[in-house]
């Protein structure tokens, strides 16, 4: 098993920009199931997309691929015609809450939202808009999700990861592919590597995904990273805590940044003397989890932690 | 993106939202040239002449150059002198303030620059109190928290009282309730006109910060006057940057002289950069990746000059850029390079490193980590050129490598 996305997951793309064309060319080549895209003003017509298949993701294929991927006037009428159960985002930061809501209103069980930079209070009624809806947001600002081997949302370099038992959640980019390529080194692999994104107000938090992988039988441990600001990392601990038996390891980011500073991420700062590092840090080891010193440390935490 | 208090009492004043009249004064003869029309409207015969900066702790920080003159000063000479008193009092207090150099808590040793000053309307205070709007990431919602205890850093009662502070939720799609607002009033012991006022008052201040985009509005103090008006005797705005795209007004509010100037010029060129205090700079794609280099240079017993997250789409001219606003910074004695290569690759990375140190030409010890997409070609690239360049395995080895090498 794996957790939110896996073979079966059928995908269509909102925001066929040059950001998204490039990166739904790289999941089709890793063999994601990408079923149509979104794009009210060329509805009708197809995206061409053809290259070499990328082996290090869906096993036993073609060395070529050549998709004609048809594109919708809108979420419903993609979903309609395709059967797709899952969206991504690429849509610019003015319109993407747009977009987010309107894979809500499709019912897709799942929309991974990459773009960066969407203001914070297009977030707060998209958030609030999909509370009743049965859609789970992974993102914004996020790497996406992906299950090696079987399906890959997002921006993340698929050869990196390997699958095998360690689930990986994280708040940064770069940091998970830190740890997803040191966990493949160490020959753990992952079961799926969950970005949730550098944003103050996101879809899916650490407790949720930490929830899903203690379900999941696949996943022996889980690596969770975290960054300074808020203090999702202080719940994440609380849940590990109370509700997980499965070993966890973890870092965080910003020990040295100063306070009040917005450090890249819209939601990493610390402010009025909360969301520092060291009471994450603190919260984390409380919890009984192993935090890595460095991020260079983090596989050998998870090594560590699974004893 | 954070602007003055006097222009977030124009925002406020402009939303119908009470404050004291004032005007802003660049010079000592336009502060005193405010004075006796403020007197005059007003009718009442104290002014305040306040520092503009961006940093909070004013009423107790001091000039550098005056010690004995604090950062907010309220005139009283104009109650037995008149007009003309409280003018030659706000003559000399402005013209020790502005052009000063003003420290305050928040301000660091250092302290900042007084380019404006703020001449405002005294007020008869009955009672003072804290109001704010701000993000409950919690939740994902904006929230209004209050408190009893005016005119105290907010983390104080945090720390201390936190059983004096109220928060109520505000709820996008309908704003905040009445009800939710005459509870505010009161759970903090508002009643009668007052209670009316601060209502519309809390209304008000949430619906703006809705429509405006903001981070945060922080009143401290919010007033009750002796007649029963609820007002903003302080204000402080902070907006979010994502959304200034739909508020050319106040983004054209900007200050850029309150700002540090490397950062502003990283900001023009694409670059997410903050100045820091140590000696070792350092070039990183992705912002957690950067913080944790950061992390780990202090870890091995180092301190980073800065922070610079290049993004996922960096070209040679961007790390050319890049290059230069490190080295700007005299107390840069070598530079750590770290670059996880997903979609970047690490050969184009490789590429734009030599060519930007080649036009820049560095004159302190480099440090490059390549690990990712097209690691083998980037190193390779990295090895074949001229440069003095010392390459790591994994971002720990980096970290001790600079560090020996800035020794």
């Amino acid at each position: 098993m794996s957790i939110l996305v896996d073979k079966h997951t059928k995908v269509i793309v909102q925001g066929l920009g040059k950001t998204g064309q490039f990166h739904t060319d790289k999941a089709i080549a890793y063999g994601t199931a990408m079923v149509g895209a979104v794009h009210p003003s060329r509805a009708g017509s197809e995206f061409h997309f053809e290259g070499e298949t990328d082996h290090s993701g869906v096993p036993s294929r073609d060395d070529a691929y050549s998709v004609d991927l048809p594109i919708f006037a809108t979420v419903n009428e993609a979903v309609a015609a395709t059967g797709a159960n899952a969206s991504v985002v690429y849509v610019p930061p003015p319109f993407a809450a747009d977009a987010i809501m309107e894979a809500g209103s499709a019912g897709l069980d799942l929309v991974v939202a990459i773009t960066e930079g969407i203001p914070v209070a297009d977030m707060i009624k998209a958030k609030r808009y999909l509370a009743d809806k049965p859609t789970r947001l992974v993102g914004p600002n996020c790497p996406g999700v992906i299950t090696p081997g079987e399906c890959k949302i997002g921006i993340m370099p698929g050869y990196i990861h390997q699958r095998g038992r360690i689930g990986v959640i994280s708040r940064s980019g770069t940091l998970t592919y830190e740890a997803v390529h040191q966990v493949t080194q160490l020959g753990l692999g992952q079961t799926t590597a969950v970005g949730i994104g550098g944003d103050p107000v996101n879809g899916t938090d650490f407790v949720d995904v930490l929830r899903m992988f203690q379900e999941d039988d696949e996943t022996e441990g889980v690596v969770m990273i975290g960054e300074i600001g808020g203090t999702a990392e202080e719940e994440a601990a609380e849940f590990v805590a109370s509700e997980m038996t499965k070993p966890v390891a973890g870092f965080i980011a910003g020990t040295s940044a100063p306070p009040g500073k917005r450090m890249g991420h819209a939601g990493a700062i610390v402010s009025g003397g909360k969301g520092t590092a060291a009471a994450k840090i603190e919260a984390m080891k409380a919890a009984g989890i192993a935090v890595a010193e460095t991020p260079s440390d983090m596989g050998e935490a998870m090594v560590r932690a699974l004893g | 993106m954070k602007i003055h208090e006097y222009q977030a009492k124009q925002l406020m004043a402009a939303r119908g939202i009470p404050v004291p009249m004032g005007r802003m004064a660049t010079s000592v003869d336009e502060a005193v040239a405010a004075v006796r029309p403020l007197i005059e409207e007003s009718g009442n015969p104290v002014v305040v002449v306040k520092s503009q900066i961006h940093a909070g702790g004013r009423g107790k920080g001091t000039f550098k150059e005056h010690p004995d003159v604090s950062g907010v000063n309220v005139i009283t000479d104009g109650v037995e002198g008149g007009p003309s008193a409280a003018e030659q009092a706000v003559r000399d207090l402005a013209s020790k303030m502005l052009g000063s150099t003003l420290v305050t808590i928040q301000t660091g040793e250092d302290g900042k620059t007084v380019n404006r000053v703020y001449i405002e309307q005294g007020i008869d205070i009955a009672r003072e109190l804290y109001l704010a709007v701000l993000l409950d990431r919690a939740t994902g919602r904006n929230i209004v928290m209050a408190s009893t205890e005016g005119g105290v850093e907010i983390e104080k009662v945090a720390e201390e009282t936190p059983e004096k502070i109220v928060r109520a939720e505000i709820d996008p799609a309908i704003g905040l309730a009445s009800f939710q607002a005459n509870e505010l009033a009161h759970v903090l012991a508002i009643s009668g006109d007052a209670a009316r006022s601060f209502a519309r008052f809390v209304k008000a201040l949430s619906t703006a910060a809705t429509e405006l985009d903001t981070d945060l509005i922080e009143i401290n103090p919010l007033v009750i006057t002796t007649a029963d008006q609820v007002m903003a005797l302080d204000g402080k705005m902070a907006f979010d940057d994502n959304a200034l795209y739909r508020h050319p007004d106040i983004a054209e509010m900007r200050d850029e002289t309150e700002e540090d100037p490397s950062e502003v010029a990283a900001k023009n060129a694409g670059l997410n950069y903050i100045k820091l205090d140590g000696t070792i700079g350092c070039m990183v794609n992705g912002a957690g990746l950067a913080m944790a280099t950061m992390d780990t240079i202090k870890h091995v017993g180092g301190e980073p000059a800065n922070f610079l997250d290049v993004g996922g789409g960096a070209d040679e001219e961007q790390v050319t850029q890049a290059f230069q606003i490190i080295t700007q910074d005299p107390n840069v004695r070598g530079i750590f390079v770290n670059i996880f290569g997903g979609i970047m690759r690490c050969d184009v990375i490789a590429t734009g490193i030599v060519q930007a140190v080649q036009n820049v030409g560095l004159e302190v010890p480099l440090v490059v980590r390549l690990e990712g997409t097209n690691v083998k070609r980037g190193n390779q690239i990295i090895e074949e050129s001229d440069l003095d360049v010392v390459s790591a395995d994994s971002l720990r080895d980096g970290a001790e490598k600079i560090l020996e090498l800035t020794k």
